[in-house]
């Protein structure tokens, strides 16, 4: 039987010009461009709001990179500082007096009060350090350049407005006025802040710096590698090259999986009530925090590492047991390194999330108000986001664009660490 | 001091591997045939010396704290501590240690004294009895290790077994970890239940985590109903995922079926990064510049907003979720058979009909999945709404109005309180468990569709 004898009815002849069915297709064209105009927008909306929340935290933070400073002549008066008691001496009368000694019409006590106002409180450290790290300096003038107080930092980077009514500016017009002064002699220079870097946290934002949430960042994370990598390849080997298919393993996995999605905060609980609680190990530490970001880290790295362990080719693996290597040979000494490039892409990455993680380190107590950079993983220190959370939460104004800076700085601590991660990957990947 | 004991301890294995392999080469260079490569020899010798040492030394360090406080407690003159309670009892131990540490404030007591000499004396007979054990493990083992060196002795089989040992223990941490944190959390709820009735705190609709400061005084015993922290929870919950749903999937859409491949390679990594900015830039991205901009709109438009409103915590936790959502939605959109598109378009739907007739209603589960995840992030979220949410918790739907969440009060009951025997801080506990068994059931039945749904296609 041939095709031609079935009795299909003849297809109608489309006519493809008729109007009704080329406004049909043009109805259905313009849909497509609604959809994909909607996937647009909302696409343009994602990078917009990227774009909004980088730019205005660099836009407030810039102007805390460069800290106002004033220049002084200071004498360093032998009656008020004697070589045997240098760390105690009067150094903010000092610094003080030469200041007063641009303004010889300002007399009256109140107001001479009122004009030092425009020094930071910070000036007179800076002027023991001086003369500490240099005795010989008694009896002599030194030029100095100390911070200017907080208000007149803002004033000096135009945060504080000078058209704004005198009743409603933290500085009144004739403070303003001898401010001008200062800067018309060319007294004023607003150089980099080098204290942001240089100093642990103060209650004065001019004086605040982010050295000790760095030191206790690197130490909680230091700490943190330290137990997460090796144990975290130690469980990702096991449980890919060597574990047997059984209960136990079943339940190791589902575990690493659901670890991986427990809410951050829930690990601040178990560090709290173990750690601190049952253990006794010390409030506010770094060795605690390390632990803690450590349990969170772990997942991370055995999936990372697992991933790593089975892109290498069995044929390595069969190589190495054909010329009588055993299977633990086989795995450290041929795997886990050419497994490695990846186990450490993975391990910088959970390092990054471990760097930005803030709830759980409020918890043990990495929230504290302390002055001092830390000495080693036992002492109380703060982290980075945990800094910028108390600068957040600080009411003096200054510590606005400070939390932005110090955030600037986190964000580009974190972009290097996944640059890092990126090159590892394009330059060590090996596609097999 | 323990820096050195470690470091004793890494000396002394790394000589125990030299002193074993070099004299298995020995042996070897005497012509003998050993059983074992001689590296094997002197990593026996590790196994035996340092791993033992070390794993007392970290045991030793981690129960001396709690053994050497009880011995402590256990010490103490029974007439002075009779009627203390736990707290002050806590104080007066805190007292002794420091003045043990030589920080002497005023006059103590002298059976303060006394116990604080008493508490030196433990802490130095501890440190003491580690170093001589830690000593001894060390001598014996470096001892057995090397007279086990002979050509029949198989050191690989010996080390190859103690490695699978300490791997196994390893993965077996993950198992500790989610153990610990249920213990942890069940046994401080359980605490807190003794003093809140169960029903109470999960049905009450006030929450008002006060204790009173003294006996008797008025509206001081609190309430500690979760109701409001829950639904304030979800109302941020909500505001989120109304912002991040929409945005989510349409970039994906686009992302995934209209945009140029170079487009792509560019767009996803820049998507990645709102995913990896830390939480708590995102908290002050709310207070700095959404909150005011919402507050300055309402002010526009004649709506009285709260300082702190939901909104505001609620998007921009919206914002932190759509990388979640986006890469969730394109991952199951690719996942849907290259068969199904082809037949689609080959009937000949334009590539947006087979988009939205084909490809997402098939991928419909894997994004279901992904909003349950999303969903469970955005519940257990805490930096974000700690800046930007409120702290009172008032029963409402309104996203305008202040509200608080779970994690807001754990954090806040939390903060610079360490007394772990008022309900105060032990609700904090209770809150955690909520939320731990929450999160967990809702990851559980987004990894239970996302995981059918692969099945489904592969």
């Amino acid at each position: 039987m041939s095709v031609q004898d079935t009795d299909i009815p003849a297809a109608r002849p489309v006519d493809w010009r008729d109007p009704r069915i080329l406004a049909r297709i043009r109805r259905r064209h313009a849909r497509d461009g609604w959809l994909k105009a909607a996937g647009l927008v909302a696409l343009l909306i994602a990078f917009a709001l990227l774009a909004i929340l980088v730019g205005s935290l660099v836009y407030r933070g810039h102007s805390a990179f460069t800290q106002t400073m004033v220049t002084l002549q200071v004498h360093v008066d032998p009656k008020k500082v004697k070589p045997e008691r240098l760390r105690r001496g009067k150094y903010d009368d000092m610094v003080e007096a030469a200041l007063l000694s641009h303004f010889p019409e300002v007399r009256s006590r109140a107001d001479r009060r009122k004009l030092t106002k425009i020094l930071s409180k910070g000036a007179r450290l800076a002027l023991r350090d001086r003369v500490t790290a240099d005795p010989a300096l008694i009896g002599q003038t030194v030029t100095i350049s100390v911070p200017v107080s907080d208000p007149f930092d803002q004033l000096n980077k135009g945060l504080i407005g000078r058209s704004t009514p005198e009743e409603r500016r933290i500085v009144d017009d004739r403070a303003i006025a001898w401010f001008d002064r200062l800067a018309e002699k060319g007294l004023i220079s607003r150089p980099f802040n080098t204290a942001l870097f240089l100093e642990a946290d103060s209650r004065f934002p001019e004086l605040a710096g982010l050295a000790g949430a760095i030191r206790g960042s690197a130490y909680a994370l230091l700490v943190c590698f330290l137990i997460s990598f090796p144990v975290g390849i130690a469980a990702a080997i096991y449980l890919e090259e060597f574990a047997p298919r059984n209960r136990f393993v079943d339940i190791v996995e589902v575990n690493i999986n659901n670890l991986a999605a427990v809410p951050s905060v829930v690990f601040g609980l178990l560090a709290l009530a173990v750690f601190l609680g049952w253990f006794g190990l010390p409030r506010s530490a770094p060795l605690v925090g390390g632990m803690t970001l450590a349990l969170m880290t772990l997942p991370t790295i055995i999936i990372a590492t697992r991933a790593a362990v089975k892109a290498v080719p069995p044929s390595i693996r069969e190589a190495a047991l054909g010329i009588g290597a055993s299977e633990t040979q086989v795995v450290f000494s041929h795997v886990l390194p050419l497994a490695m490039p990846g186990i450490l892409t993975g391990t910088i990455i959970g390092l990054a999330q471990a760097l930005g993680e803030t709830a759980p380190l409020l918890l043990i107590g990495m929230n504290a108000f302390i002055t001092e950079p830390p000495g080693g993983v036992l002492d109380p220190a703060t982290a980075l986001p945990t800094q910028i959370y108390i600068w957040a939460d600080s009411p003096e104004r200054g510590f606005v664009s400070r939390t932005a800076a110090a955030i600037c700085v986190l964000l580009l601590f974190l972009v290097t660490m996944n640059a890092l991660a990126v090159i590892l990957r394009r330059r060590f990947e090996r596609r097999w | 001091m323990i820096g050195y004991l470690f470091l004793l301890i890494i000396l002394a294995g790394a000589a125990g591997f030299f002193i074993n392999r070099r004299a298995a080469r020995a042996r070897m260079a005497a012509g003998e045939r050993l059983h074992s490569m001689a590296a094997f020899h002197g990593a026996y010798a590790v196994c035996l010396s340092a791993l033992p040492a070390l794993v007392f030394t970290l045991l030793f360090l981690l129960f001396e704290g709690p053994i050497v406080d009880a011995i402590l407690t256990a010490s103490l003159p029974a007439d002075a501590v009779a009627d203390m309670d736990p707290g002050q009892l806590s104080l007066v131990e805190a007292e002794i240690k420091s003045i043990a540490r030589g920080n002497v404030f005023g006059e103590p007591e002298p059976w303060k004294r006394d116990a604080a000499a008493y508490y030196a004396a433990l802490r130095h007979n501890a440190t003491l009895a580690l170093w001589v054990a830690v000593i001894a493990i060390l001598g014996v083992g470096l001892a057995l290790a090397r007279r086990r060196v002979s050509a029949r002795f198989r050191a690989r089989h010996r080390v190859e077994r103690v490695i699978g040992w300490i791997m196994l223990a390893c993965s077996g941490t993950a198992v500790l970890i989610t153990a610990g944190i249920i213990a942890s959390l069940l046994y401080e709820s359980i605490r807190f239940f003794e003093k809140v009735p169960i029903g109470e705190f999960l049905f009450g609709l006030n929450w008002e985590p006060q204790i009173p400061i003294r006996e008797g005084q008025i509206a001081g015993s609190g309430a500690f109903g979760w109701v409001p922290v829950f639904v304030g929870t979800l109302v941020i919950t909500s505001v989120a995922l109304f912002v991040a749903i929409p945005i989510g999937i349409l970039s994906a859409i686009y992302l995934n079926e209209f945009a140029a491949p170079r487009l792509r390679a560019v767009a996803k990594p820049l998507l990645e990064i709102l995913a990896g900015v830390p939480t708590v830039v995102y908290g002050f991205f709310a207070i700095l510049v959404v909150a005011p901009a919402i507050r300055t709109a309402g002010a526009t438009l004649g709506i009285d907003v709260a300082p702190n409103t939901a909104l505001a915590a609620g998007s921009v936790m919206g914002v932190m979720l759509i990388p979640f959502i986006s890469s969730f939605t394109d991952d199951a959109l690719s996942a849907v058979p290259q068969t199904l598109r082809e037949g689609s378009l080959a009937l000949g739907a334009t590539r947006g009909e087979t988009m939205r007739k084909v490809l997402f209603p098939a991928a419909i589960p894997g994004i279901v999945g992904g909003i349950l995840l999303a969903v469970s992030r955005a519940i257990g979220e805490t930096m974000i709404v700690v800046m930007a949410a409120g702290l009172i918790a008032t029963l409402t739907i309104n996203p305008l109005d202040s509200v608080t969440t779970v994690t807001v009060q754990i954090v806040t009951l939390l903060i610079g309180d360490t007394a772990f025997d008022n309900p105060k801080t032990l609700a904090a506990f209770a809150l955690g468990l909520m939320l731990f068994i929450v999160t967990l059931g809702l990851n559980l039945v987004a990894l239970g569709v996302v995981r059918k749904y692969r099945e489904l296609y592969d």
